[in-house]
Order: structure tokens, then C-alpha cells, then sequence
């Protein structure tokens, strides 16, 4: 008979209280990237080296330093992050592991050159808490995340965890459970918003036996990491939600879909889950409820058509992953027929948390639609990239701005005022712009902004970008990832995208853009499933907010970006030429001429714009004219 | 009968009541609007993905009407400003990608495409043509593929999987790229698994999937060719079918017209499938009696279906020594001819044999290696009923207006028994007709078959003839037929003679013959066998023609000459084997 949860729980914090210090290494994907596990390994070379105790592993007891990995901390941009009790470094090389040890282990000293330094106050930041980033956040779900350690099932029940799905198996009916998921008014995190309670009480009143839960973490979307990161992070909150869904709709068992271009994700899910069963968690007759759980995890082939439910129902059985027609929905007829909730990883993890604070205290965060904080991964022209978690209705400005630490150039520095667009949602997503800096952002305002909260892309734009290329950008994802089931998303999309590719390519005229128009709203309306329902967004959303955009590609052949680089004209500044003669020995069509010492000039007409002479000038004299 | 509780749809203003209709889309038929719709087929599942069925129903939006369930008070708009500009995107979207000029497409006339391109008359295309490069996959001597008209409505895909429970092709690729293929992309003539049955040639919409119709210049070079004589010899289904594509009622059966058509387009000798029919059943009905009184190898199974005889070969090669080792009609009709041929004094290659089917996997059927004698086939072409019809048309036949005509003898000559080979139940029928007769003279029609006539895709009857009892079924569709041998297997089911079609209804419903949907055209096929039957006389052992060949060519029934000419075997090519 394994050990309650709650002896788990006390053997761990008495354990916790002995250890000397604790040092936390990010091994989130972007921290990972960035070298982690190399400082990981040097913190432990260097104790070694100057004999100083630790212990990778508290639970066999540890009355030394505690090293361990965490899941993504989200300050993915100054990674890799390491924090020795509440010292948090920043941009840590294995070569400053020394220094650290030195002082900060040995000494308890802070090494100020590793600290993050405000750009806006210039202060050296000790703690998280003193890092706006952080400081402007409200981390909920992520509050876990890059604190625990995520391959140690134990420390996540120290800190509370799996009470909650005990409470659900032992102490509550089925209909409590989705009763009190419905009260806190928690909506789907994967982007339709759909209620959850509501999509647990549909599942829970179809006859049984048989029924399944499905996390769906096929998380698609370019530039979105939000639930990868709740996976490395913290997977035990993702299979406590499973098991507390299981439990409200009788369940008996569940799958988790990932992609398996999260191979770090797949690895930590399935060690949460192997030691869950190892703790009985997970299995027959969980808390001796006399029901049984077992979780699986399925990697998908890296379709993003599979993020949507009923192709990701067709993909696990083993079939092609192609969206079927709804009705019957998933909650009547899903996997393999039976039954299914389907809900994303981020909605799952959010479930224990409003089991444990209730769905009243829950309800007042966010707004009075979309209660509860949502995730973001901001990314793109940002000082912060990185993953950020605020309340529902917190406005695009205090995002972006406040939290991510503004808009920056081309070259990395912050100038708020370069704010041109976001493109919010992903590929399925709208594009907001400076007038909805100050929108909420919540499943009802965006939606009426023509975006959607989506998965939570927030993808920033600074002034240097081309809207119709962006457009093009997405369109072009979501036409190479349409299933080809249905005719408008599979022919419409490969036709808008050549009318796009004409656009900015400089063969387009005014009836191409009407006829873009008219057929990205055919491919919205009639296409089989929300992927090809929402590939038009980014087209439309652009079209309507950066017309005069469209307009000088079509009318003017111009890009006022000056990205489109058919559409591109090379110039001459004839202050900055010193006549060097560089650009015409690159030019490989004679389109230059100049004399020696004399500012040269560029013949349109014969220009290929092959920019060889630009990347050719020493004295950025050659420019790409708009 | 009107169900009065199901309600009412107002479609386009006109209430419609709702009297069990699986969807919306059968409704707005009903209702007279005849909206054109690739990927929905009333024999497959629903799959949504056409998108020419939408419609805007009031408080719900835009939906495809396939995929909604008919409910009272529905307020239904099939051809509001919306949802014509919809459809018109679609269709233009569809016309715009691959190759779709109908004056070089053997489907031009019997194309859906066509007919919704007509019925909009689109006469401009707003969208840059794609995916012209056309490659024709003819590897597969039943089926020829080509790409470039594939509209990837999924029918083929669905029936392959769903009907005949084999999947061999699906989708490959994603979005744009997507196409239909087979395991591997491999030609379909390498497929492993293809059986060649073409259902999936009969619902294509488009001239996507077609049986194969290379043969059809042989044949007119033959006819042309002052050396070779050239015997044709039609199959049951076919008089029942071709018909329909010179508009004449479906059903009728035309075998006077056809045959003064093929004497017309100059054939030497004109003859009917259905004698063989006959020998296949003095044959097959004997060896059935042997083995029922041995008690080995039962049940038997019929193999007149040669994408049935390619399943168990390929699928269920345990099920080989069951097969009935009597060879189809047609590859019974090839050799006999050549016989008699040889027998006159003329040379074994000089005797051209054409057989015009209502099928494709005929055409696999007639070049296995078995049915060849020294590089000579025992059938040199096979040509389909649609095939034939184009012939006559190329010909210039004014084939409505035809007088009647009849078959050559000795050849020519048949049994009702040998006529309703073509519907499902007919070779059981003419089997238990040859076995009643055989056990009880004295009684040899009082057995009554309507049960193995119905319109269903599985049937069984017992039959009792003294102290015999005989327990036969009768199954149409692979599926269906895989259910039936996997329930043998675990000893869920017993019978003593089974036939399988692999076609749902039989012959009438292959791939050969005029394209249709639904089964009440099967119906009216079959009940035009039947009415023939009724003219004929009633069991094979009465063909005269059959009986003098006993005594001329073949000796005595069962024994070496007919097992030469008249059987075959078979072997398990059954993956990695």
C-alpha cells in the first residue's frame, strides 16, 4: 500500500526544511537552448571540486544544497535562468558557476554583474519579485512552474497537489464536480472558449461505461510555447486535472496528445505519470475511490489540423488526422465512439487550482466572462520574450508594455512608439493594432475586434513590418497545414496565397484584391472546420485595418515596409557614397555606374534587386527605398 | 408513410414534412430541389467535406446540409445570395485545380462536375488554373487513375474502406498536395491490395477513377483484321444495363438489339455468356453434391467473381481449399471456344475472344497466367457494357432503333438458370435449381426462391431434398463477405454453399456497367434478369447446347477434359506470404 498524499507531503517538507540551500536551474526548452543543462552539470562539478554537499534528489534525504531543474520560468529572453534561494540570475554561462558557488553558495553574496537590471530604472533586481516582468504578472496556473521541480512528483504534492483530485474522488458526486467547474465559469483555454463545466456535465450525462478524457497538447500555432511550458513545467497539474475531469464525466481512461516536436514535454509527462502510478495515483481504484484512471500519452506527427478535436480524435485511433463533421460532438460520440471531453493542457491545469481556492474566489479574477488568468507567449518585436500569465481582461498595452517590457527596433532596442500591430491567436487569429492597445483582452473583446484569444500567440509587430507579408506568413502556414478534406480551406487557401504571393510580388491589380476579399470570406464561411474558418483572419484583419497597405503594393508597386523584395527599390545616398565602386563590381547586371569618388547611381530599370550591393556597402550608402 | 410527430421544414418557403430523412440535404431533394453534391453518396457515410450541399438555416448560420439533422420549424434558405456566391466559389475553386476539359474526358456527359458547371454556366474562372500535369496511372488492367480529375471527394476512398472493407487507397499528403493513393503511392497495379472490383470506379463523380478501356482499339483492330475471326460473348448484367445509355428503360432486357449491334460492328460469331453460365453450373452444382456427400471442403464457395476470388487469394487464402475450383463463366465461355475453333480445324490464335462484362476485375481476371495457353488467353479482351456502348456509338449505330437479332449457336443457347447469374442470388438459385433436380427429379421445381431474390446484401435459405438438408447463403459487398468467413471461423455460422458477389446486388451493379447510385436501379436490373428467366427453360442440365458438348468436346462432366478446360486452381498471395 503506497503512502497517502498527505504523508508524501509531510515527508517532504520535513525533509525540505534540512536542506542548506536550494539551486533551481530552467530546463525550459528556451533555457535548455541556451545551455542549462551545461550549467546544471558545472554546479555540480564545482561542489565537487571544492567538496561542498548536495543532493540531486530530496526524498532520500538531503541535509545539504538541493540542485535541481525547473520547468519554464518564462523569461525565456534573458535564459539561462538560474536562482539560488531567492537569488535570481539571469544569462548564466556554466563559466559563471564558479563565482556563484563562491559567493552565493559559500557566502551568501549576491553576484551583481548576474542580476537583471531594470532597463527603465536601471536597478539591479535581486528577486523575481523586484522584475516587472514578474512583478506585473498574476501567476496562477504558472505559479508552480519553474519553482517545482517537475520530474519529482513529490514536491508537487508537498505543495498541494493531488488533494484536489482527491477531494473529487472521495468526497464529491460527479455533478459536484462539474457543478463547481460550471460556478467558477472557467472556458476553454485551446480558443473557442467553449464553458468547461458545461462541456464536463454534456460528457457526464451520456451513458457508459466507457468514456475517455483527452488533454489536447497538440499546440501548433508558430510562436505559441504556452503549453509546452505548463508541460515541462509543472505535468502533474496537467494529469490532476485529468483525473478530477475523469472523475466528473466517469471516465476510466485518458489520453494525452502531444506533438513530438515536444520531446521534452513527452518525457516529462510520462515520467509524471509513471510515478503517479507508482504512488497509485494512477491506476485501479484510485484513494479507494473503486474507480480506476490510467493516462496514455500519443505523440502526434506534428499536423496542426490535429489541434482540432475531431482530427485529433481520427489521429489517435490511427486514422488520418482530418476534422469529421460536427454533430455528433466529441461529448457524444468521440474516441473511438465513446464518450470524450477534450480539453487543452492549459484549461486542465488551471482545474485543480479552482478546486482549491473555489469557484467564487476564482470568479473574481479576470472579468465576469472570462474569469481566471490566461497564458501568453509573447514574442516578436519585444524586449521580454517570453511566457507571461495575467488576468482575463488585461489590456494589450499593460501586455505588452508593462509586463514584456515593450515594443523594440529591429535591432533589440525598446521604443514603445514602434508599436505597429500584434497578431494575437496565432494563424487562426486577428491582428490588432494601435487602437486596441487598450482593449481587455478576454474571449468577448476579442472577439468582437475580429481576433480571438486563440491559444494565447501574441506575435508583436514594430513599424519595419509589412502587413500584407505577414498575412502572407500565416496564410502560407495554414495552407501548407489544411488537411485537404474540404474544398474551400484546401483549394481556397492555395488560391489566396498565390493572390497574396501576386500582391507582394508586384503582379496584382485592384480586382486581385477583390478577389481575395470575396474568397477569404467564402473560405470562412463555408469551409468543414475552424481551421479553415479561421486561415482567412490574418488576410481580412490586415486588409481591413492596413488597406492603404494593400493599396501602395497593388496600385503603387511599393511595400512601405520596404520587405517585399520584389517590390523593393535600391537606392543610392549620394551624401554617404564615397565613390568606392564596391556595389558596381558586385552588381551582376551592370545596373550601377558611377565614376570613381563619385557618388554612384542605381538604374531601376535594370535592377534585379538581388541586394548585392547593399550587403556589399561598407558605408550603408545603398538603401531599400519604400 | 408520413410521420406526423417528425414535423415540418420550411424549405425556400414550401413546407416539407419530415418523414425519417437521415439528413437535411435528402429533404431539400425530396422537396424537388435536385442539388448537385459530390461528396455525399446514399451508400457511404456522410463526410461533409464537398461543400456544395450548403445551406443557411435561419438561427443556426451557414451548414452543410448533409450533416444536419432534419428538425421541426427548421427555416431553411438553399439558394439565398450567400449561399449561391458560396457555391459558385466552390465550384470555381474545384474547376480551377486540375484538368477538367471535357471534350477529351471519356466521363464528358456522365460527369457531376460537368453537369453543376453546366447548370451554373460558368463560363469564366476568377482563379489561377493548378495542378494541371495529368498523370494517368493505367498499370492496373481493371482501373485507370487519373489524378489531374480527381476532386478528392473521398467516395472511393469510403467504399474501398467501408463497403468492401479493404481500404486500398486513401488520402496521402497534406492540404493542396493532397491525392488519392495507395499504400506506399505505389501504381495500382502494384497495389497489394486493390482487388480490382472498381467499386470505387462507380462512385466517382468525375472521370477521376475509370475500368480500364485501352482494350476497346484491340477489339476494333481485330474485327478489321482479315485473319482472325472474332467471337463475342455478353454477360447477364449486360443486356439489363446498356439500355440505359441510349435512354432506353432501364431493365428491359435488349439481348436481340445487342446482338444485331455486335454483328453490326462486324463481330464473326455472336454469343451469350449465359451458356457458360449454364456449364459453370453443371460443373459447380456437381462438385457441390460431392463434396456435400463427402462432407469436405463446405462450405463451398462460389468463384464466379473474380475480385472475390483475388480477396480470398490475397485476404483469406484459408478459405482457398472452399473455393469452387469451376472456373468463371467467362473463362469457361474462352476456352470452349477455342476447342470448338481448333476442333473445326482452325488455329487456337487465329479465334479472337472478346467478352463484354458489367465489370472491371474481368478484365484482371482474364489475363492471370492460369487462363493462358502457350502466350495464347483464353479471353483476348474484355470489354465493359459502357465500353460497348461506346463502340457502338463510334460505330455510328443507330442502336434505339435496331430490330432484333439472336445469338449464334450452338453457343448462343441458355437457361434462364444461366440468365440470373447477374443479380445477387442468381448462381445459388441455379445451383439449388441443378441440385433439387439432380436429388429429386420428380420434384425438381418445388422449391420456391423467393428469398435469395430480395434486395439485401445477405440472404440464406435451407433447402430440404429428402434426407438433404442443404443450408446456402447468399452475400454481396466484401464486407460483408469478410464478416460472413471471419463468423465461419469462430464457428458462428454454418453453411454447406455460399456465394459471394463482390459487388452489392451482383453483377447488375458493377463497375462496367452505366454509372448510378442507390439500389432501387439494382432492383429494376435484377427483375429484368428474373423476367427473362421466366421465358427460358428452367435448370442448366436442359441446355441443349451444354449437352452436346458433353458428348463432343468435353466428355463426361467433372471428368480430365472438362477439368482442363473447365477448372482451375488458385494459391494464397497473401502479404509477406
Amino acid at each position: 500500500m503506497p503512502n497517502t498524499i498527505e504523508k508524501i507531503a509531510k515527508d517532504y517538507n520535513d525533509a525540505y526544511k534540512k536542506i542548506t540551500g536550494r539551486v533551481t536551474i530552467c530546463g525550459g526548452t528556451g533555457c535548455i537552448a541556451g545551455g542549462s543543462m551545461k550549467v546544471y552539470d558545472a554546479f555540480q562539478k564545482e561542489l565537487d571540486k571544492r567538496k561542498i554537499g548536495y543532493c540531486l534528489n530530496i526524498t532520500k534525504g538531503c541535509h545539504e544544497n538541493y540542485i535541481s531543474m525547473s520547468g519554464c520560468r518564462g523569461f525565456c529572453a534573458a535564459g539561462p535562468l538560474v536562482s539560488v534561494n531567492d537569488i535570481f540570475y539571469t544569462h548564466v554561462k556554466p563559466e559563471d558557476v564558479p563565482e556563484i558557488v563562491e559567493k552565493t553558495i559559500m557566502k551568501g553574496e549576491v553576484v551583481d554583474r548576474l542580476l537583471f537590471v531594470d532597463p527603465n530604472s536601471h536597478k539591479h533586481c535581486k528577486t523575481t519579485a523586484e522584475i516587472p516582468f514578474y512583478s506585473k504578472q498574476e501567476r496562477i496556473l504558472l505559479h508552480d512552474c519553474g519553482r517545482i521541480n517537475p520530474e519529482d512528483i513529490n514536491e508537487y504534492i508537498a505543495h498541494g497537489g493531488y488533494a484536489q483530485a482527491k477531494r473529487a474522488y472521495t468526497q464529491m458526486t460527479d455533478a459536484e464536480v462539474c457543478k463547481e467547474i460550471m460556478e467558477s465559469g472557467l472556458r476553454g483555454r485551446g480558443g473557442g472558449g467553449f464553458p468547461t463545466g458545461k462541456k464536463w456535465d454534456l460528457t457526464r450525462i451520456e451513458k457508459g461505461p466507457k468514456k475517455y478524457v483527452i488533454c489536447n497538447a497538440d499546440e501548433g500555432d508558430p510562436g505559441a510555447f504556452m503549453d509546452r511550458s505548463v508541460m515541462e513545467g509543472n505535468p502533474n497539474a496537467v494529469l490532476e486535472g485529468m483525473m478530477i475531469a475523469a472523475r466528473a464525466i466517469g471516465a476510466d481512461e485518458g489520453y494525452v496528445y502531444v506533438r513530438m516536436e515536444y520531446p521534452l514535454a513527452v518525457q516529462r509527462m510520462r515520467t509524471a505519470i509513471k510515478q503517479a502510478e507508482e504512488l497509485g495515483l494512477l491506476g485501479k481504484n484510485i484513494f479507494g475511490s473503486g474507480k480506476d484512471f490510467d493516462i496514455h500519452v500519443m505523440e502526434g506527427a506534428g499536423a496542426f489540423v490535429c489541434g482540432e478535436e475531431t482530427a485529433l480524435i481520427a489521429s489517435v485511433e490511427g486514422k488520418r488526422g482530418m476534422p469529421n463533421v460536427k454533430p455528433p460532438f466529441p461529448s457524444q460520440k468521440g474516441l473511438f465512439g465513446k464518450p470524450t471531453v477534450i480539453n487543452n493542457v492549459e484549461t486542465l491545469a488551471t482545474v485543480a487550482k479552482i478546486m482549491e481556492m473555489g469557484a467564487k474566489e476564482f470568479k473574481k479574477i479576470g472579468t465576469l466572462t472570462s474569469p481566471g488568468t490566461k497564458t501568453f507567449a509573447v514574442t516578436g518585436h519585444i524586449a521580454n520574450t517570453g511566457l507571461v500569465e495575467v488576468p482575463m481582461g488585461t489590456t494589450l498595452r499593460q501586455v505588452i508594455d508593462d509586463v514584456a517590457g515593450g515594443t523594440t527596433n529591429d535591432d533589440g532596442t525598446v521604443n514603445k512608439a514602434a508599436f505597429k500591430a500584434a497578431q494575437i491567436g496565432g494563424p487562426s487569429g486577428g491582428c490588432l493594432t494601435k487602437e486596441h492597445l487598450d482593449l481587455p483582452l478576454d474571449f468577448d473583446s476579442l472577439k468582437g475586434a475580429g481576433a480571438m484569444v486563440g491559444s494565447g500567440g501574441l506575435v508583436v509587430m514594430n513599424d519595419k513590418t509589412c502587413m500584407v507579408n505577414v498575412a502572407r506568413f500565416f496564410l502560407e502556414f495554414t495552407q501548407r497545414e489544411s488537411c485537404g478534406k474540404c474544398v474551400p480551406c484546401r483549394e481556397g487557401t492555395e488560391q489566396m496565397l498565390t493572390m497574396l504571393n501576386d500582391i507582394v510580388e508586384g503582379r496584382a491589380t485592384l480586382k486581385t484584391l477583390e478577389n481575395l476579399e470575396d474568397l477569404a470570406k467564402a473560405v470562412q464561411k463555408a469551409s468543414l472546420c475552424a481551421l479553415g474558418k479561421t486561415a482567412p483572419n490574418p488576410v481580412l484583419s490586415t486588409m481591413k485595418h492596413f488597406r492603404d497597405e494593400y493599396l501602395a503594393h497593388v496600385v503603387e508597386k511599393r511595400c512601405p515596409a520596404g520587405v517585399c523584395k520584389a517590390l523593393a527599390r535600391f537606392e543610392i545616398v549620394a551624401d554617404k557614397c564615397k565613390g568606392c565602386g564596391m556595389c558596381k563590381r558586385a552588381c551582376p547586371v551592370q545596373a550601377i555606374t558611377g565614376e570613381v569618388g563619385k557618388p554612384h547611381h542605381i538604374d531601376p530599370k535594370k535592377c534585379i534587386k538581388c541586394g548585392g550591393c547593399k550587403s556589399t556597402c561598407k558605408f550603408g550608402a545603398v538603401i531599400t527605398g519604400a | 408513410m408520413e410521420n406526423k410527430e417528425q414535423g415540418f421544414v420550411t424549405i425556400e418557403g414550401k413546407r416539407v414534412p419530415i418523414q425519417g430523412e437521415k439528413n437535411l440535404l435528402e429533404l431539400i431533394r425530396k422537396a424537388g430541389f435536385n442539388i448537385v453534391t459530390f461528396c455525399y453518396h446514399p451508400e457511404l457515410a456522410v463526410y461533409g467535406a464537398c461543400r456544395l450541399c450548403l445551406v443557411e438555416i435561419e438561427g443556426m448560420g451557414i451548414l452543410a446540409s448533409c450533416t444536419v439533422t432534419p428538425k421541426d420549424g427548421m427555416k431553411v434558405r438553399v439558394n439565398s445570395d450567400e449561399i449561391r456566391k458560396l457555391r459558385r466559389i466552390n465550384l470555381e475553386l474545384l474547376l480551377s485545380s486540375g484538368n477538367h476539359d471535357c471534350t477529351l474526358c471519356s466521363k464528358s456527359n456522365n460527369c457531376k462536375l460537368q453537369k453543376l458547371a453546366k447548370d451554373m454556366d460558368v463560363t469564366e474562372i476568377r482563379f489561377k488554373s493548378k495542378k494541371l500535369d495529368s498523370h494517368k496511372d493505367a498499370t492496373s488492367p481493371a482501373l485507370v487513375r487519373d489524378h489531374s480529375k480527381c476532386i478528392l471527394c473521398g467516395n472511393c476512398v469510403r467504399i474501398c474502406n467501408e463497403v468492401q472493407g479493404i481500404g486500398a487507397i486513401d488520402f496521402a499528403f497534406r492540404g493542396f498536395k493532397s491525392k488519392i493513393a495507395t499504400a506506399f503511392n505505389k501504381e495500382l497495379g502494384e497495389s497489394h491490395e486493390c482487388v480490382s472490383c472498381g467499386q470505387c470506379a462507380r462512385v466517382c463523380p468525375t472521370g477521376a477513377l475509370m475500368p480500364n478501356s485501352s482494350e476497346i482499339e484491340e477489339v476494333f483492330k481485330a474485327i478489321n483484321n482479315p485473319n482472325k475471326k472474332v467471337a463475342v460473348h455478353i454477360a447477364p448484367a449486360v443486356r439489363v444495363g446498356l439500355g440505359e445509355i441510349f435512354g432506353l428503360p432501364a431493365g428491359e432486357p435488349i439481348d436481340g438489339k445487342i446482338a444485331t449491334a455486335l454483328r453490326m460492328l462486324g463481330f464473326d460469331y455472336v454469343y451469350d455468356t449465359a451458356f457458360a453460365a449454364d456449364l459453370t453450373i453443371v460443373e459447380e452444382a456437381t462438385e457441390f453434391l460431392n463434396r456435400f456427400k463427402k462432407g469436405t471442403n463446405l462450405p463451398q464457395l462460389t468463384s464466379c467473381c473474380p475480385a472475390w476470388v483475388n480477396y480470398v487469394e490475397k485476404f483469406a487464402p484459408e478459405f482457398i481449399p472452399n473455393l469452387s475450383t469451376a472456373r468463371s463463366p467467362m473463362q469457361m465461355m474462352g476456352p470452349i471456344l477455342k476447342a470448338d475453333f481448333e476442333e473445326k480445324g482452325g488455329k487456337r490464335e487465329d479465334l479472337v475472344v472478346v467478352a463484354v462484362m458489367p465489370c472491371s476485375a474481368k478484365k484482371a481476371e482474364a489475363k492471370r497466367g492460369e487462363f493462358y495457353v502457350d502466350g495464347n488467353p483464353d479471353t483476348d479482351y474484355v470489354v465493359t457494357t459502357v465500353g460497348l456502348a461506346r463502340m457502338i456509338k463510334e460505330a455510328g449505330i443507330d442502336f434505339v432503333n435496331l430490330e432484333n437479332e439472336w445469338f449464334d449457336m450452338p453457343f448462343g443457347t441458355k437457361t434462364g438458370a444461366g440468365v440470373i447469374f447477374g443479380a445477387s442470388g442468381g448462381v445459388m438459385e441455379a445451383a439449388l435449381r441443378y441440385a433439387v433436380a439432380e436429388l429429386d427429379p420428380e420434384n425438381a421445381r418445388s422449391v420456391k426462391f423467393s428469398s435469395l431474390r430480395e434486395s439485401k446484401v445477405f440472404k440464406e435459405k435451407t433447402v430440404t431434398i429428402g434426407d438433404a438438408t442443404i443450408r446456402v447463403a447468399v452475400v454481396s459487398g466484401l464486407k460483408n463477405a469478410r464478416k460472413l468467413l471471419d463468423d465461419i471461423k469462430a464457428g458462428k455460422s454454418h453453411y454447406d454453399f455460399i456465394e459471394v458477389m463482390s459487388c452489392q446486388g451482383g453483377c447488375v451493379a458493377g463497375a462496367g456497367q452505366p454509372q448510378f447510385e442507390g439500389w432501387a436501379l439494382r432492383k429494376t436490373r435484377a427483375e429484368g434478369l428474373y423476367k427473362e428467366d421466366t421465358e427460358l427453360a428452367y435448370k442448366s442440365q436442359d441446355n441443349s447446347g451444354v449437352q452436346a458438348l458433353y458428348g463432343r468436346i468435353l466428355d463426361k462432366i467433372g471428368g480430365p477434359v472438362a477439368h482442363k478446360l473447365l477448372h482451375t486452381h488458385y494459391k494464397s498471395k497473401k502479404y509477406q506470404d
